[in-house]
């Protein structure tokens, strides 16, 4: 039987080659369009195939996100701390493959890759803490000139299309991702195009850790192809611009946004991922319910 | 032979013969023929026709305990104006509500709408005869131009055919000028075969239309179910001469599900049964999706539910 024996030594294994999917609605569907892109290392080398969604995924995407929202907006602050948590739980078990991942994506070595990873699930654990004090840090008692009591609640906007950093390919989409679902918005979020397999491993994170099928649907692709399509779509009430390379993209997409009265956030400068993320992303996405509760009854 | 030397006539157990006689489903067959159909991509200037065309066809549908004549009426409004910021869009075929709010929707829609109403002690269809006839008479005399009865499941299923058949013709008469419907309620007959026979006894006892479902009933409408019905509509006028309409009701909620359904009708009896006359959705969701839909081909970018109104 030695005319069978395979021509490689044994200890060669065979390559599990991987082909990713989407991430919508808590499940991982191929995208509609039936394409896929391949993706590789910064050093050229191959690494995975992608779904290339395309604007069909994103709507159905908002469909996901959108039933999402009702429950997750309406879970106490509390338990959507407790939810952020378990996210940086079921990431911290999994460390050597995010590392990994962010070291093959971004090109650079195991420690710096540790240390986005450890920042990574840091920065989890900084918007669950977040989550039951929002309210306190944007809302306010408001004395006002009549016999009432006057107060102001942050409320999440709804559905938030986002396009993750092209370059950091963890910490970012992370830094993207949290301040958006703390408040109790439901997020579509775009991974970067050339690296986005920290986001896939991220995703299924996501699915095991307590969040809300819907909550957050991530895809992979071109974000140029599917964002005029998010930025227009009259489901979607929010649109961040963070991963927008081009401006005259950027631009365009804030004048679609404008057709349906849409909030934007579009940074002017480079961020600085490490960098303490302060309260403005979490302010982005909440609107202000003022309420005047009649006094003295 | 064929079926016209088949139908029956007024001997003993002609009915039956001839129900017993039709000639069986192929059951796989229809699935596969109903989901290769239901594959069919309709893209732009055909789709947009197939949305107006589905709006047309809605029967709008409110069948709730809970059902106000202010609920009523404001669905009236809406199968009038199915989208107030956009004039172009046609109104819907019919209303479709309970007996005792058929004036209230008379008046609503003044002559402009088919009204239909549910009588025969929808949806379970168990009562007396008389009671049933009852319940059409008051339907037609409030205004419903349209009648949707349900037959007498359990009998069509201990093989009382003559018992439905008669039923069927009383409820005709009893309706006078209205058109007749007939809910089969697919649902509850287990089995294709049954759709066929049940079809065309519904369609030998005068139906005007045969109807797939209650909606409170599931399954309640599904493509092999209304294939294997319009197939019946198609040998029914080959044989008889006369046209029958189908409506489909119950389960169809977005404009892809409504399209399907068109193709179906398309390929299975022809473009002439695209009509409203000819063919109905019975609903109350799908109207909204397909008027989202509508305005995401006028203004080129998707719409959501903020856009329409919640029923």
């Amino acid at each position: 039987m030695s005319d069978h024996s395979p021509a490689t030594p044994a200890s060669e294994r065979l390559e599990v080659r991987k082909t990713y999917k989407l991430f919508v609605g808590g499940a991982f569907p191929r995208s509609e369009s039936g394409r896929t892109y391949e993706v590789t290392t910064a050093g050229g080398v191959f690494l995975a195939n992608a779904a290339m969604a395309s604007r069909k995924d994103a709507r159905d995407a908002v469909l996901a996100a959108r039933k999402g929202f009702g429950a997750w907006s309406a879970a106490t602050a509390y338990n959507r701390g407790q939810v952020l948590y378990r996210i940086a739980e079921v990431m911290e078990g999994r460390r050597a493959q995010f590392t990994a991942d962010v070291r093959e994506a971004e090109g650079i070595d195991e420690s710096a890759a540790e240390a986005q990873v450890d920042a990574a699930i840091d920065r989890w654990v900084w918007y669950a803490g977040w989550a039951d004090k929002l309210a306190q840090a944007l809302g306010s008692a408001n004395p006002v000139a009549g016999p009432y009591f006057n107060f102001s609640v942050p409320e999440p906007t709804g559905v938030v299309a986002a396009v993750a950093p092209q370059d950091s390919s963890l910490l970012g989409l992370v830094s993207v991702v949290a301040p958006i679902i703390v408040s109790g918005n439901a997020a579509i979020v775009i991974a970067s195009t050339k690296r986005p397999v920290p986001a896939i491993s991220l995703t299924e994170v996501l699915a095991t850790s307590d969040v809300p099928s819907g909550v957050v649907n991530v895809l992979t692709g071109d974000a140029a192809e599917m964002m005029p399509w998010l930025a227009s779509h009259g489901d979607v009430n929010a649109v961040d611009l963070t991963g927008i390379t081009d401006p005259e993209l950027a631009t365009s997409l804030e004048r679609d946004a404008a057709g349906t009265v849409k909030r934007v956030l579009r940074p002017t400068a480079t961020a600085d991922w490490s960098g303490d993320p302060g309260l403005s992303r979490l302010r982005a996405f909440v609107e202000t319910k003022t309420v005047w509760h009649p006094m003295g009854v | 032979m064929t079926l016209v030397d088949a139908l029956p006539d007024s001997s003993p157990g002609s009915l039956r013969r001839f129900l017993q006689g039709l000639p069986g489903v192929d059951e796989v067959g229809a699935v596969g023929r109903a989901a290769a159909l239901g594959t069919r991509s309709i893209k732009k200037d055909a789709k947009a026709w197939a949305i107006d065309a589905a709006i047309s066809m809605v029967d709008l549908t409110t069948l709730e305990g809970m059902d106000t004549p202010g609920k009523v009426r404001a669905m009236c409004a809406k199968a009038l104006r199915p989208d107030p910021t956009d004039p172009t869009t046609p109104s819907v075929a019919a209303v479709c509500v309970y007996g005792d709010l058929v004036a209230v929707a008379r008046e609503a829609v003044g002559d402009d709408l088919h009204v239909a109403a549910v009588a025969t002690a929808f949806p379970s269809g168990r009562a007396s005869l008389d009671v049933k006839l009852m319940d059409t008479r008051e339907a037609v005399a409030a205004g419903a131009d349209e009648i949707d009865m349900v037959i007498d499941r359990g009998a069509f299923l201990a093989g009382e055919y003559g018992m439905v058949f008669d039923e069927i013709l009383a409820v005709k008469d009893a309706c006078g000028p209205a058109h007749l419907k007939v809910i089969l309620e697919t649902g509850e007959l287990r089995t294709l075969d049954n759709v066929r026979r049940a079809s065309w006894l519904a369609m030998l006892g005068g139906a005007d239309f045969i109807k797939t479902s209650t909606g409170k009933v599931s399954p309640a409408a599904t493509p092999p179910v209304t294939l294997v019905m319009l197939e019946a509509v198609r040998d029914f006028h080959e044989t008889t001469g006369r046209l029958i309409g189908v409506k489909a009701a119950g389960g169809i909620r977005t404009s892809k599900d409504a399209i399907k359904y068109l193709v179906l009708v398309n390929e299975t009896v022809g473009d002439s049964w695209l009509t409203p006359d000819l063919f109905r959705f019975g609903a109350s969701t799908l109207l909204n999706d397909l008027l989202l839909q509508r305005q995401r081909l006028a203004t080129g970018h998707y719409s959501g539910p903020d856009y329409v109104t919640i029923d």
